[in-house]
């Protein structure tokens, strides 16, 4: 059975509080903590991009998976925060981790669910028997226009899964996909922002196919909630993957592991690929994992994992994302905030 | 910097630490060289730096070039690596006062320059706190 | 080979901002002056030192601009570039063309104009004296560099930031005496340690200036110095030359710099006398740091102990061996391609009588220290009355 070899995550070690944010807008920091479910978000350094964390999370990923990079058959990257518009981010990470030249590349893009698009892919060519390995890599930095909520909430993460056919640490018994056109959130070309419809991203958009999907994965296999040990699910706040849990039937436990977004933010496609590397971290041999992205425009995969006996062996390679997320952390102001995320107007 | 191709020549070194080590005298030149500059032997193999080392000596720039605006003030310094290689890098993700020469350092993959907002985006080695 | 004498030296009106001089007009002004000291009516070759005509004004092929500008046409001319050292080089070259016999007399000039770009092209024009791609791609500027030898040295013999302010303390002393310097006013250690600070430890004092300028020297066999010259004789007792690593990192030693060490065992061999021997010297100060290791290169003050040079007085005008009596390239200015010409001149100045309220009093012997980047060239000439 095909499934992950190796994952590796990359958090920036940079934090701003959304007390920070308000500050600045004139907003009332309690409410908008309270409604977000949110504290604190990742800011990437300047010198920081889905490319750089790709990579970092990608070496990760190999040193747990313990293969020869030149093996690895397709490295693929999901963001709606590539470097370049055309200039795809998987050869720079393919060339960093010397996968080049025998490998197929490709950038993926469907807002936060570009991630798990890669992961999708990657599972379908080594279960083909195309490839023997296959790196998949959700990473973002998104940005959020100032004042607006996303703001609040827009951050910065990669996590990265090889998956391969031998030595899996976690199998994939099933995926699902789930996806219509619900235009609820986009960025036209040459837009510095993305632009939101507001509460039309709740019901219609982020549960509708969210919902879906789960519900459609959870019938095709026959499980239900009470069958896994672990839920995560897209984070872009900290609520609504509290609300798919409770209406899908998941428990508070069995969603806490992978929901990072409180002290995270939404790392958009690094969202709930983050949050299943928090809970390898964790997982005991046998456990059951409900993986479920979203992706505004709209769609959500699905996937169910069971973890086998060799986590334990692997995990404690690399840093555990938990470690990234809650140690070494740097507090920045608006303005530094500003610049680096190159808000600032300047001359030319 | 302006050439891609004085960029992309220099790929395997920035990315991937990919160094020369002497047949003869065992001395590793980084960046690679046709001649060893310990015994002047011509003939090398492939080796690849570690990528843990200590700070020998740092700096904080203070006054930068415009390409790295965005940054300054940066930490720059001669780190030398575990395998007795020395290199010119930045320093990031660190506190100005807590930095010494002697700490621990570890590379990481960084954006190192941009050429303006059409040009090309050059990547490189990095270093941060242990 | 010949023994080689030194008969005219000029330097263009004053060094600065100069807004209204372009490149080559500044090299002929300080050529003719040199040519108008030394009273010769031809030349029979000439070198144009300049780190970098192209970056700073997109200019090359200078042997023929200025060979042409000087109405030198057909004299063979030749650019020599050794980064900061190209005045020094220059130098070298010269003075070995008329020692070989090749030629009777030779113009050597140097030149930078640095002021037709901003400080930004200036600063990225500079950096090529490093190692583009090894050093200057990752960010470090050479206050940077000269910061990481400066972490060093103080790391190790306990310099301190007072230590280096001193340095610049004492070359605006002698600058304020200089009329031809960029800056010939007087500075105090407060005002050194409150500019701002650059890269630590250096502050914006530390550093020389960005200058547009020019220098010149006429060289002709001693013999036919000693018929001819209506100055004072100057001889060229040693000159020697040593390259280093380009890039800091590959150097042995971050808080020394061999190829000074290096070309000066070879002058003093050459010239038959030691350090102590030395009465006057013009170093490379490019930052307060470079004079304190070149003082310890040089073998005027034991390993570690280059600090106290300046503080104790041992380098001022008076003191033992007077260092940089032109104001160094602090005071002075540092048009990176005239700067070791103009050291030869000053050096001139003095073994002449000639340097007025900064002369030594009867010194016969000097010596010049000009060098490349963070070390990667360094030229020592020793000069002698004749």
């Amino acid at each position: 059975m095909a499934g992950i070899i190796g994952y590796g995550a990359y958090i920036p070690r940079n934090r701003i509080r959304v007390e920070e944010i308000a500050k600045i807008w004139g907003a009332d920091a309690p409410s908008y903590k309270r409604g977000l479910g949110l504290e604190e978000k990742s800011v990437p350094s300047p010198d920081q991009d889905t490319i750089t964390m790709a990579v970092e999370a990608a070496k990760k990923a190999i040193r747990r998976a313990a293969i020869d990079p030149r093996e690895i058959g397709a490295v693929y990257v999901g963001s709606e925060s590539h470097p370049y518009a055309v200039k795809p981010s998987g050869t720079v990470l393919a060339e960093a981790i010397g996968a080049t030249p025998e490998v197929h590349s490709a950038s993926f893009e469907f807002a936060c669910k570009a991630g798990s698009e890669a992961m999708f892919v990657c599972l379908c060519q080594v279960e083909s028997g195309r490839i023997r390995y296959g790196l998949a890599v959700g990473a973002d930095t998104s940005q959020g226009a100032p004042g607006d909520a996303l703001e609040y909430s827009a951050a910065a993460g990669a996590a990265a899964f090889l998956f391969g056919r031998d030595n899996t640490i976690a199998d994939v018994n099933e995926t699902y996909a789930y996806m219509t056109d619900t235009p609820d959130f986009w960025r036209r070309e040459y837009q510095h922002y993305p632009r939101h419809a507001g509460r039309f991203t709740g019901e219609p958009a982020y549960f509708k196919h969210v919902l879906g999907a789960a519900r459609g994965i959870l019938s095709k296999t026959g499980m239900g909630p009470k069958d896994f040990a672990y839920a995560v699910f897209h984070q872009p706040n900290g609520k609504f993957p509290l609300n798919a849990a409770k209406q899908l039937g998941f428990t508070r436990e069995q969603v806490e592991t992978g929901r990072l977004v409180p002290k995270l933010g939404n790392t958009y496609s690094g969202s709930s690929p983050l949050g299943l590397t928090a809970i390898l971290d964790v997982a005991k041999p046998g456990d059951r994992i409900l993986m479920v992205s979203y992706g505004s425009g709209a769609g959500s995969d699905a996937f169910v994992f069971t973890v086998t006996d060799r986590i334990e062996a692997v995990r404690g390679k690399a840093a555990a994302t938990r470690d990234m997320l809650d140690r070494n952390k740097v507090y920045l102001d608006y303005g530094t905030y500003c610049k680096y995320r190159g808000k600032i107007l300047k001359a030319e | 910097m302006a050439n891609p191709a004085r960029y992309w020549r220099e790929i395997p070194q920035r990315y991937r630490l990919e160094a020369a080590r002497c047949a003869s005298c065992g001395e590793i030149s980084f960046p690679p060289r046709l001649v060893c500059p310990q015994c002047r032997s011509r003939k090398f193999e492939s080796v690849t730096l570690r990528e843990e080392g200590k700070i020998l000596a740092y700096t904080v720039t203070r006054v930068g070039p415009s390409q790295f605006a965005d940054q300054t003030p940066y930490a720059v310094g001669v780190v030398e690596l575990d395998d007795g290689v020395r290199i010119m890098t930045q320093i990031v993700d660190c506190d100005f006062d807590k930095l010494a020469a002697g700490q621990r350092v570890r590379i990481e993959f960084r954006r190192i320059q941009k050429q303006g907002d059409a040009g090309i985006l050059c990547y490189g080695y990095k270093c941060v706190p242990m | 080979m010949r023994d080689v004498a030194i008969i005219g030296v000029g330097l263009n009106k004053k060094w600065g901002e100069l807004w209204n001089v372009s490149l080559r007009d500044l090299f002929v002004e300080a050529a003719l002056n040199a040519v108008d000291d030394a009273g010769v009516d031809h030349l029979d070759s000439m070198y144009v030192g300049c780190m970098t005509s192209g970056l700073f004004v997109g200019q090359e092929h200078l042997g023929s601009l200025m060979a042409d500008y000087l109405g030198a046409n057909p004299i063979p001319a030749t650019r020599v570039e050794s980064a900061c050292a190209s005045g020094g080089a220059a130098f070298r070259q010269g003075f070995i063309e008329v020692a070989s016999g090749i030629s009777d007399y030779v113009l050597v000039g140097g030149v930078e104009k640095m002021t037709d770009v901003g400080g930004d092209e200036a600063t990225y024009a500079l950096s090529a004296a490093a190692d583009m791609e090894y050093e200057a791609y990752h960010g470090v500027t050479f206050p940077g560099l000269y910061a990481l030898m400066a972490r060093v040295h103080m790391e190790r013999f306990g310099t301190t930031c007072k230590q280096l302010a001193q340095v610049a303390v004492k070359n605006h002393k002698h600058g304020a005496l200089n009329p031809e310097a960029q800056y010939p006013f007087e500075v105090t250690v407060e005002d050194v340690l409150g500019s701002v600070m650059v890269a630590d430890p250096l502050h914006i004092l530390d550093c020389s200036p960005i200058t547009d300028g020019a220098a010149a020297v006429v060289l002709c066999p001693l013999d036919t110095a000693r018929r001819i010259a209506k100055k004072p004789v100057v001889r060229v007792l040693a000159s020697a030359q040593a390259s280093g690593t380009i890039a800091l990192h590959s150097r042995k030693d971050l808080a020394s710099i061999e190829s000074t060490s290096q070309a000066a065992t070879k002058a003093y061999r050459a010239a038959g006398i030691g350090p102590r021997d030395i009465q006057v010297a013009e170093v490379h100060d490019c930052f307060t740091i470079a004079e304190i290791m070149v003082l310890e290169a040089l073998g005027f003050v034991e390993t570690g102990k280059g600090g106290q040079a300046a503080e104790s007085g041992m380098t001022a005008l008076g003191g033992r061996i007077p260092v940089n009596t032109s104001g160094g390239l602090k005071a002075k200015g540092h048009p990176v391609g005239a700067t070791g010409v103009a050291q030869v001149i000053e050096i001139t100045r003095q073994l002449r009588g000639d340097a007025g309220p900064r002369q030594v009093k009867d010194a016969r012997i000097g010596l010049t220290q000009n060098m490349g980047g963070t070390g990667g060239s360094s030229v020592v000439h020793i000069l002698g009355a004749a």
